[in-house]
């Protein structure tokens, strides 16, 4: 399979990367030659086959049902939330007018 | 006396032990060698006052009888584990200034066992890339250069570049690695170190900035073999905040080290003897097999039949979840935030400046190759493609997993030679994605199915550069490929080392 232009703008637009004409002209060969090698596992028969999902056998496990349980992961950290944040406002994550 | 900063690990803690030194002159002696060797660019950071601080802790653990495993030794955390009050930055622009307010369980590790920090590495941009070319923060040079007179600066390999080059060039004893498809095996290779990536799960991933979940793990990087069993042993371990993290208990693997093969079988994949393969390469594979026979071991010949799929499977499944996984990048909560050009975004329509924000942050933090990543995964995983590429390298990955488990019916651990070629000059394969994807080759069937595999030095090419061999080993069996890099290291006598230009 390979992909043109609208394409890769299509694609740019869902990762949600701003790409102008020039940079998405550029990325079409660089996808489309990544693209027609990794096309040789059509031809790999995989009847019967399961997709792996765990690559070492592993149990699911669940943590006791409280409230901060581990304090490290838990609730009540807003100001180290926030440490990083670029536009902190009144404690709260600012962002660009989302609604009205 | 040796100089401290040849000291390894083992030889640090030891002597410490014996008081032949302070851990205030081993971190005072690595610092020294950091800040005197910023042409190399191993570092985006340098923290002598925690390594200070550490080394200050453990002469006064000395003195008060309470030594730790790692007192006295200092290391480099390669920038993509998180380190309070620490700036980590996975080498990109869209987390430069980042500080986390939390430790990575693996660095946390390391700190209770007494270790010091002399600076976070330098890696590929959210350790994607083979040759340490794609960081925000410029090329990580290898302290190696060509005997063929050329003078280039050479790849430190990718993309814990920084740590190979860091270790190679005795700035640091050991430092931290993650592999995702080779990231720690192919850069030890080109410097001339040990590195170890231990089975999928045996050391946590939380604080460690995610790449491709299902691929990433931690390992050690370090001089020799008895370095890279120690620093592991103190990674590793259960940890609840990770859900893939085993639950198993830690092996002595330092204390367990034996480099008696007798009874052993080494198995050599013969799809792995590519066509064209580097004439120094085929005869280092040669000269490895014939090191383990002398160990006392077995050769046999096995098939890995799928061997040919496993990187075009990589170079889907792995973008797939960066895809997915950098998707928190988007100037809201922590990193850069880039609101795009003509401002006023109050005044745009309800939601179009959030948008709009979320993908001027991402074009401007993301170097190339990560975007390059994102894009062949979010298509890879869109409406229509998603089973003829995702779920068919899914179950691909299924067959290599299945071609290790019978091979391994037959043979105990697995001789491979860990890169195709020797160290490449930067910038000769920057321009080609697909060159540069094939250097893990050899690295990549191995991470898909989630086995431990390590790199060794083993010899120089006829330029004079560091060629390495990798031992894959069955899942939890560390032992069992520690204890075969360690017969080839015995046996190779690998003591060449780069020559000071820096």
């Amino acid at each position: 399979m390979s992909v043109d232009n609208a394409t890769v703008s299509k694609i740019a637009k869902l990762a949600r990367i701003a790409m102008d004409e020039g940079e998405v002209a550029a990325l079409v060969p660089e996808l489309n030659n990544i693209l027609a090698w990794v096309d040789q596992l059509a031809e790999v028969d995989v009847t019967g086959v399961e997709p792996m999902t765990a690559v070492i056998p592993n149990k699911m496990v669940l943590r006791a049902d409280v409230v901060d349980a581990d304090p490290l992961t838990g609730g009540n950290r807003r100001d180290d939330i926030l440490s990083n944040a670029p536009a902190p406002q009144h404690g709260f994550f600012g962002v660009p007018k989302v609604i009205e | 006396m040796t100089l401290l900063t040849e000291l390894t690990v083992a030889g640090i803690r030891d002597g410490h032990r014996a008081g032949d030194f302070t851990a205030v002159e081993v971190a005072e002696a690595f610092s020294a060698s950091v800040a005197g060797a910023r042409a190399l660019n191993a570092f985006i950071l340098e923290t002598p006052d925690h390594a200070l601080a550490a080394a200050r802790q453990a002469d006064a653990d000395r003195a008060a009888g309470t030594l730790k495993p790692l007192s006295a030794v200092p290391i480099g955390i390669k920038d993509l584990f998180a380190t309070k009050g620490v700036q980590t930055t996975a080498a990109s622009h869209i987390l430069e200034g980042f500080v986390p307010p939390y430790e990575s369980s693996v660095s946390q590790k390391l700190w209770d066992a007494g270790a010091g920090m002399l600076g976070k590495l330098n890696m590929d941009q959210f350790a994607m890339g083979s040759s340490n070319e794609t960081s925000y923060f410029g090329n990580v040079l290898s302290p190696w250069r060509s005997a063929d007179g050329s003078n280039a600066a050479l790849a430190p390999g990718g993309s814990s570049g920084g740590s190979a080059s860091a270790v190679a060039a005795r700035l640091c004893p050991a430092a931290t690695g993650t592999d995702t498809g080779g990231s720690i095996r192919q850069p030890a290779a080109f410097v001339g170190i040990s590195g170890i990536k231990p089975t999928y799960g045996r050391c946590s991933r939380w604080g460690i900035v995610a790449f491709a979940s299902s691929l990433d793990q931690a390992g050690s990087m370090a001089r020799d073999v008895r370095d890279c069993a120690v620093m592991l042993g103190v990674m590793a371990g259960h940890d609840a905040k990770d859900a893939t993290s085993l639950n198993l208990p830690v092996p002595d693997w330092e204390g367990a080290l034996n480099a008696d093969m007798r009874g052993k079988k080494v198995g050599i994949p013969r799809e792995y003897r590519l066509d064209g393969i580097d004439a120094d390469i085929a005869a280092m594979w040669d000269k490895g097999a014939k090191m383990l026979t002398d160990a006392g071991a077995e050769i046999v010949d096995i098939s890995l039949p799928h061997t040919k799929y496993a990187l075009p499977a990589y170079y889907i499944i792995a973008p797939a979840e960066a895809s997915s996984n950098l998707a928190r990048y988007d100037g809201v909560r922590y990193g850069l935030r880039d609101l795009s050009d003509g401002a006023g975004l109050q005044d745009m329509p309800a939601g179009e400046g959030l948008q709009a924000m979320y993908a001027a942050t991402r074009a401007a933090g993301f170097g190339a190759e990560v975007k390059r990543r994102i894009m062949i995964g979010t298509y890879v995983l869109s409406a229509g493609f998603y089973d003829a590429y995702y779920t068919q390298a899914q179950k691909i990955r299924t067959l290599i997993a299945r071609d290790f488990a019978d091979a391994f019916s037959r043979c105990d651990v697995i001789l491979t030679p860990t890169a195709p070629s020797a160290a490449f000059a930067l910038g000769e394969r920057s321009a080609d994605p697909l060159a540069m994807y094939l250097n893990d080759v050899f690295a990549v069937p191995a991470s898909l199915a989630g086995l431990p595999a390590m790199s060794v030095p083993a010899a120089l090419s006829a330029d004079g550069l560091p060629l390495g061999l990798q031992i894959i080993g069955k899942a939890f069996d560390e032992q069992g490929v520690l204890n075969a890099g360690l017969a080839l290291e015995q046996r190779a006598g690998f003591n060449a080392r780069a020559e000071k230009w820096w």
